[in-house]
C-alpha cells in the first residue's frame, strides 16, 4: 500500500511549472484549513480511496453438493450466506448472539442488554427513538452497503454530517462556551483569506504565483474569505452573509439587519476549535452520507430476513478444525446448558472477529495463525440520552449534526430524523475513543450516562431540566465481540494483511478486520465479497462441473 | 524511553470519527485536551480506569464468545516481565499502553496487580524495567 500521497505529485498533462505552483499553494491554502494535512493522512492508511465495488455481480453456477458454513452473522457472514445460497451452494450460518447484525445493531425501547461482567441495561426510549452503537453513517461512495439497501427495498435519509448552526465547544476557550461552526468557520476563513491576499499584494508569492494568477486569487480569496472591497475581513454586511448577524433580516418595519463582530484570529488559534471545522471534509463524511431511516441495523435485519432459514443464532463456536476433505467446527449453546456439536462442511467462511478467533482451537498455518494473533481491538463508547423534549432544535435551531467538544464525551449528535416532533428525543451524548474510551468502558453503564449528562451540560443548560435516562455501550464490555475494531497499523499489515485475507486450505476469513476500510461495514462487506468471489473460483476450479446440479 | 507513539496516532487515525485525532503528529501535540495520556496515577486507580474495563473491577476476568482472563490468582502474573510486556506491548486482542502510560504508570499498575486479587510477589517492577523493556 502507498506510504505516503502528495497532492501535488500527480502531474496531468499541460501542467507547467506554473501549475505546479499553483497547486502547491493550493494545498498550503488547504492545510491551512486543516484538509490536506487530513487528507494526506488519511490516504496513508488507504482511506481515501474509492471502494472497488463494482455493483451487484451475484456467482453463479455454485455447486449444491457443495457445503459452506459461515461463521457469524454480521454483515460480512450475512452477505456471504445470501450470496452464496443464491449461487446455488448449500450454505449455513453460526452466530453466538441472540440476533443477527453482528456490530450493525440498533437499541431501542424494550431492548435489553447484558454486558460482561454482568451489568444489564434495558433500554426505555420512547417508541421510535433509538441508539446506534456501532455503524451510524454510510457515505455516498460506500457502494456495497448503499447497493444492498437499494435491493433490499431500506430507506435512506440524509445524514446530517454537517450543521453550521452546531456547536464547538473549548472548556477552555471564550469562557467555556460552546460557539456556532458558522461563526468559527466563517471568522478562520476571513482571516486567513485576508492574510494571504496582503503577502499575495506584497508581491510575496512572485516566484510561485504569476501576476495574472495573483489576480485571480486575490478574487477567489475574496470570495472565498467573504473579505470586503478592501480585501478586508470585518465587521460589515459582507461576512454577516457567512457568519450571521446581531439582527438577522426581516420583513416589514422589523429592524434594519445588524452585521455581527468576528472573532479575532488569535483567539480562534488559541482555542483550538478551527481543528474541528473540516469534520465534513474528509472523504469518509462528506455530504451527502445517509442513514437507513429507523436505526442502522434495517440493512442487516433485511439481509437476515433473507437468509434466515440457514441462521442458528445462540451458537458459541470453540473450535476450527480443517483437513484434506473439509472442515469441521465445534459449537455449544452461547447461552443456558446443552451438549457440544459438531458441524461438518467442505468450506468455511469465518467472520468472527479476531479478538474472539484469537482464542479458539484452530487448525491454520502459522503465518495466519500469527496474522490471527497480531490485531488489537480499539476501546470505543457510546452513549444514547434520552430528553423530555428536542430542545436543541425548540431552543437553539439545531437540526441534527454534530457539535464537537473538547471534553471526554467529544461530541454531541442530534438526531438526524422527525426533525420538529413534539416529543421526546434522543442524542447520542458522548462517543469516546482513546484514553477516555477505557476510562468509561471501566465505569458502570449508570456512571457512563451520568458522566455524559454531566459534562453535556456544560454544552447544553437545559440537560439537568430534561434528562430522563440513558444507555452507554463499551465495546470492549460486548461480549460477542470484545473491542469495537481490529486496529491496524501500517507495520502489522506490511508483515500480516496479505496472509490474513489469504484462503488457507478450506478457511478463508473476512470481515472489516479483513478490510482496508476499518470499523466501516463497507469493509466487512467488500471483504466478504472478495472472499466468497475467490473461494467460488476455486470449487469450480477444484471441482469439475460433471457432479453439479441443475 | 517515552516516545509520541506512532501506533497510537495511527490508530487515532484509524478510528477518528471526525477530526479530532486526524492530525499530523506536530499538531496532535497541541490538542487542547491530553488525550493521548492516560491521566490516572497510582496503582488503584490505574487499574480502575484502565485495565477494570476488561479484566472486570475484582480482577476475576469475563467470558463471553471469548474470555478475558482473570487476572486474581493467574500463574502467569508470577512473571512480572510478562505482564510489563503485555501493558506495554499488547497480547492478540488487547491493545498495548505504551504510547498512552509512563514508565511509572506502567510499573504502578503492574506492582499493583502483582500484589493484590489474591497475588503476592515480592519482586515490585520498577520504571526503569519499564523504559527497557519498551
Amino acid at each position: 500500500m502507498p506510504n505516503d500521497f502528495d497532492l501535488s505529485a500527480p502531474s496531468h498533462p499541460g501542467a507547467g511549472p506554473a501549475g505546479v505552483s499553483r497547486r502547491q499553494l493550493l494545498s498550503l491554502i488547504g492545510r491551512a484549513a486543516g484538509g490536506s494535512a487530513m487528507y494526506s493522512a488519511m490516504s496513508t492508511l488507504g482511506l481515501a480511496q474509492e471502494s472497488p465495488y463494482r455493483g451487484a455481480r451475484p456467482l453463479t453456477g455454485g455447486r449444491r453438493d457443495q457445503t459452506i458454513l459461515v461463521l457469524g452473522a454480521g454483515m460480512a457472514g450475512l452477505v456471504a450466506a445470501y450470496e452464496l445460497r443464491n449461487a446455488g451452494y448449500t450454505v449455513k450460518v453460526l452466530d453466538y448472539n441472540q440476533r443477527a447484525g453482528g456490530r450493525s445493531w440498533t437499541l431501542r425501547g424494550g431492548d435489553v442488554f447484558t454486558e460482561l461482567g454482568g451489568e444489564r441495561q434495558e433500554c426505555r426510549f420512547e417508541h421510535g427513538l433509538y441508539l446506534n452503537p456501532g455503524p451510524w453513517r454510510l457515505p455516498h461512495h460506500h457502494h456495497a452497503m448503499l447497493d444492498y439497501a437499494h435491493r433490499l427495498k431500506v430507506p435512506l435519509e440524509p445524514f446530517m454530517m454537517v450543521n453550521y448552526n452546531s456547536y464547538l465547544h473549548s472548556s477552555k476557550a471564550f469562557g467555556g462556551k460552546p460557539q456556532r461552526v458558522k461563526r468559527i468557520q466563517a471568522d478562520f476563513h476571513g482571516h486567513v483569506a485576508e492574510l494571504l491576499g496582503k503577502v499575495t499584494a506584497q508581491h510575496q508569492l512572485d516566484a510561485a504565483v504569476t501576476r495574472e494568477d495573483q489576480e485571480k486569487l486575490l478574487e477567489a480569496l475574496r470570495d472565498w474569505g467573504a473579505l470586503d472591497e478592501q480585501h478586508r475581513y470585518a465587521r460589515n454586511l459582507t461576512s454577516a452573509v457567512r457568519r450571521g448577524y446581531d439582527i438577522a433580516p426581516g420583513g416589514g418595519l422589523m429592524p434594519l439587519p445588524q452585521p455581527s463582530e468576528p472573532i479575532a484570529l488569535n483567539e480562534i488559534l488559541d482555542s483550538g476549535l478551527w481543528k474541528y471545522l473540516s469534520a465534513g471534509a474528509d472523504y469518509d463524511f462528506q455530504q451527502a452520507i445517509f442513514q437507513p431511516v429507523g436505526g442502522m441495523d434495517a440493512i442487516a435485519m433485511a439481509l437476515y430476513r433473507e437468509v434466515k432459514d440457514l441462521v442458528q443464532l445462540n451458537a458459541k463456536v470453540t473450535a476450527i478444525h480443517q483437513d484434506a476433505a473439509g472442515v469441521t467446527v465445534r459449537y455449544v449453546p452461547s447461552h443456558g446448558s446443552g451438549p457440544a456439536h459438531t458441524v461438518r462442511a467442505d468450506w468455511c467462511v469465518c467472520t468472527i472477529p479476531l479478538s474472539v478467533l484469537s482464542q479458539l482451537e484452530l487448525t491454520v498455518q502459522p503465518a495466519l495463525r500469527e496474522a490471527i494473533e497480531a490485531v488489537p481491538y480499539a476501546a470505543s463508547v457510546k452513549i444514547g440520552l434520552q430528553f423530555k423534549r428536542r430542545f436543541w432544535e425548540q431552543d437553539e435551531q439545531i437540526y441534527g449534526g454534530i457539535s464537537f467538544t473538547d471534553l471526554p464525551i467529544q461530541m454531541v449528535s442530534y438526531p438526524s430524523t422527525n426533525y420538529g416532533h413534539a416529543g421526546k428525543g434522543v442524542l447520542l451524548g458522548g462517543y469516546l475513543f482513546g484514553p477516555h474510551a477505557y476510562e468509561f468502558t471501566a465505569m458502570p453503564p449508570a456512571e457512563r450516562v451520568r458522566r455524559a449528562v454531566e459534562y453535556g451540560t456544560q454544552i447544553h443548560a437545559q440537560y439537568p431540566q430534561e434528562f430522563e435516562h440513558g444507555v452507554a455501550v463499551g465495546w470492549h464490555r460486548v461480549p460477542w465481540i470484545l473491542g469495537c475494531y481490529g486496529q491496524w497499523t501500517d507495520d502489522m499489515r506490511a508483515k500480516h494483511y496479505q496472509t490474513l485475507c489469504t484462503q488457507d486450505g478450506r478457511l478463508v476469513l473476512a470481515g472489516e478486520h479483513a478490510s482496508m476500510i476499518p470499523a466501516w461495514q463497507e469493509g466487512a462487506v467488500l471483504s466478504s465479497l472478495d472472499a466468497i468471489q475467490r473461494l467460488h473460483a476455486q470449487i469450480l476450479a477444484t471441482h469439475p462441473l460433471h457432479k453439479a446440479s441443475v | 524511553m517515552k516516545r509520541t507513539s506512532v501506533r497510537l496516532l495511527m490508530a487515532a487515525l484509524i478510528l477518528a470519527p471526525v477530526t479530532l485525532a486526524v492530525l499530523p503528529a506536530a499538531q496532535a501535540a497541541s490538542i487542547l485536551t491530553p488525550e493521548s495520556q492516560f491521566a490516572a496515577q497510582g496503582g488503584p486507580a490505574l487499574y480502575g480506569s484502565i485495565c477494570a474495563g476488561c479484566h472486570m473491577p475484582g480482577a476475576q476476568g469475563a467470558v463471553g464468545a471469548g474470555h478475558y482472563p482473570a487476572l486474581a490468582g493467574n500463574p502467569h502474573v508470577a512473571s512480572a516481565g510478562y505482564v510489563v510486556h503485555n501493558v506495554l506491548h499488547g497480547y492478540h486482542g488487547m491493545p498495548g499502553f505504551g504510547g498512552e502510560l509512563s514508565d511509572q504508570q506502567v510499573a504502578d499498575v503492574v506492582n499493583y496487580v502483582r500484589t493484590h486479587f489474591g497475588n503476592a510477589y515480592a519482586d515490585a517492577v520498577s520504571p526503569d524495567m519499564v523504559a527497557k523493556a519498551r
